[in-house]
Formats: structure tokens, C-alpha cells, sequence
């Protein structure tokens, strides 16, 4: 049986997962960030 | 006891440094400056861990290269776990002390926790399919993890459903301390019941089965997994804690308005 597309599916879940909602935090925090600076700065 | 924290400035009595780093805006302190570094252990441990289980890990004598996929899916399962495990000590320190800081901790595990319960379940299957010959089997282990995969999504929705965010908060905290009666019986499933999936493959207390070749990356990749989730979770409550002082400073400038 070939094993790839299994083993694939499996990292490219992980990976898709991991960086996907890595991102979004990422931009989440880093908008939530620039609004405080704006509104600290009125 | 907390306001004698308050005047003299210090940590003094028993108990009370945890009352003391619960504040949100000194957690915030605290916590932005060590994120860049907390992202750079989480990237550079994960991506050791995976790179190694896939390309230079042995295969296994019996699975062969599917067992590959245990580099993944095991991190992810115990990291699910781990999560429910924090969201249940924050709703209990909500109820009992009511922290905000544990409020917005258990509101922003939830979706993360959630997301590797996700990749466990679909790692799992495709492991499954090789192995059993079947996507899914109702088996004890995985209908536990899939219960749990519930819980996190009942939790998400419970705390924020209702007008009040503190009667939601109070609602999805109950809901995740009776949930974590679920983590023993993922844990002993395999010793309680016949199961189709495999025991347990790592001790803490010795006689792993496991050689060294694979446990090694195993373990990296499942720090990794872990320090990704510390990273995603301090990094949302760092945001939520922020998006919540904007609209504070927001509501009190309109307060202020002629």
C-alpha cells in the first residue's frame, strides 16, 4: 500500500493548521496593538 | 490580603504572587516582550520535530513509513489534552476568585485547543485507514477525543452566548470543569476497554516502548506543539486584553464628549 498521501495529508493538516492560525494571531495582535497606540495617542 | 499587596508593593504571602500576575495589565508587561521570543522557540522546535520525524526518522518494522504520521499526531493529541487541562484550571480560578485574566485565558484557549483536538482526529483517521482499513472506528479512544473536540465547541459557543459576557464565562467555566472528567477516560481508555488503538507507547515512569531514533523527535516535535500553544494562547489574551482597554478608552472619551 502506498503510505504518501496519507503521511502527506497528515503534515499538510498540521502544517496548513499551525500556520494558518499563526497568522491570524499574529494579525489579530498586531492590529489590536495599533489600535490601542491610535487611541492612547488621541 | 490583596490590597496589602497593593501599599507595600511586593510579594509577600503565600498565594499571593498568583493573585498578583493575574492582573491583565501586568500580565501584558510581562508577557509582550517574551512573545518574539516564545514564537522563536515554538517555530524552530516544531519544524525540527516535523522535519526530522518525516524525512529522518526510521520507519517502523511493522507500519512501516505510516508511522511517520505519529509525529504529528501524537503532539497534537496531548497538546488537546494539556488545553482542556488549563481551560479547567482557568474556569476554576474563575469561580472561585473571579481573575478577568482567567476569564479571557479559558475564552481564548477554547478555539485553539479546539483547532489540535481537529488535527488529531483528521491525523488519526489517515493514520487509520492504513493501519484498520477504516477512516473511523467507534472506538473508545477516539469517540473520548471526539467528545473532547465537543466540549471545546461547546465551550466556544457557551461563552459567547449570552448578553453578559460574565454570565457567559460563568456558564462555559461550569461546563469545562465537568467536561474534565473526560481527560482520565482518554488517558485510561486504552487500559479500561478493548480498544483497536494501540496502548500507551510512552511512561513518564520508565518502560517506554519506544527506541530512541523516534522517541527523540517525538519529544521535539511534541515541545514544539506545546510552545506553539503557549505562544497562540498568550498571544491572544495579550489582544484580547488590548481590544478590551481600546474600547474602554473609546467608551470613556465618549462618556467625556459634550
Amino acid at each position: 500500500m502506498n503510505f504518501a498521501p496519507f503521511i502527506n495529508g497528515s503534515y499538510g493538516v498540521t502544517v496548513v493548521f499551525l500556520l494558518g492560525i499563526g497568522v491570524l494571531t499574529f494579525a489579530r495582535y498586531r492590529r489590536a496593538a495599533a489600535r490601542l497606540r491610535a487611541v492612547d495617542r488621541r | 490580603m490583596n490590597e496589602e499587596i497593593l501599599v507595600n508593593g511586593r510579594i509577600g504571602k503565600t498565594g499571593s504572587w498568583f493573585h498578583h500576575y493575574a492582573n491583565p495589565g501586568r500580565f501584558l508587561r510581562l508577557a509582550r516582550p517574551a512573545l518574539p521570543w516564545l514564537a522563536a522557540f515554538s517555530i524552530g522546535l516544531t519544524v525540527t520535530g516535523l522535519v526530522w520525524g518525516y524525512f529522518f526518522a526510521p520507519a517502523d518494522w511493522e507500519q512501516g513509513d505510516a508511522a511517520r504520521i505519529m509525529y504529528v499526531h501524537v503532539p497534537a493529541a496531548w497538546v488537546a489534552m494539556a488545553g482542556y487541562a488549563a481551560l479547567a484550571v482557568c474556569s476554576f480560578f474563575s469561580i472561585i476568585w473571579r481573575h478577568p485574566l482567567a476569564d479571557l485565558a479559558a475564552e481564548e484557549i477554547g478555539p485553539v485547543g479546539a483547532g489540535f483536538t481537529a488535527v488529531c482526529l483528521v491525523s488519526g483517521s489517515l493514520w487509520g485507514k492504513p493501519m484498520w482499513g477504516a477512516y473511523w472506528v467507534w472506538d473508545a479512544r477516539l469517540t473520548s477525543v471526539l467528545v473532547l473536540f465537543f466540549l471545546y465547541l461547546g465551550h466556544i459557543a457557551l461563552i459567547r452566548a449570552f448578553d453578559n459576557p460574565a454570565h457567559g464565562h460563568r456558564a462555559a467555566a461550569i461546563l469545562a470543569l465537568v467536561g474534565a472528567i473526560n481527560l482520565p477516560i482518554i488517558v485510561f481508555s486504552v487500559q479500561w476497554w478493548n480498544t483497536l488503538h494501540q496502548g500507551n507507547t510512552i511512561s513518564i515512569t520508565g518502560g517506554s516502548k519506544i527506541y530512541v531514533t523516534m522517541l527523540y523527535p517525538l519529544l521535539i516535535a511534541s515541545v514544539g506543539f506545546y510552545m506553539c500553544f503557549i505562544t497562540l494562547v498568550t498571544a491572544r489574551v495579550c489582544a484580547a486584553i488590548m481590544e478590551r482597554r481600546t474600547r474602554g478608552l473609546l467608551l470613556a472619551a465618549a462618556e467625556r464628549a459634550p
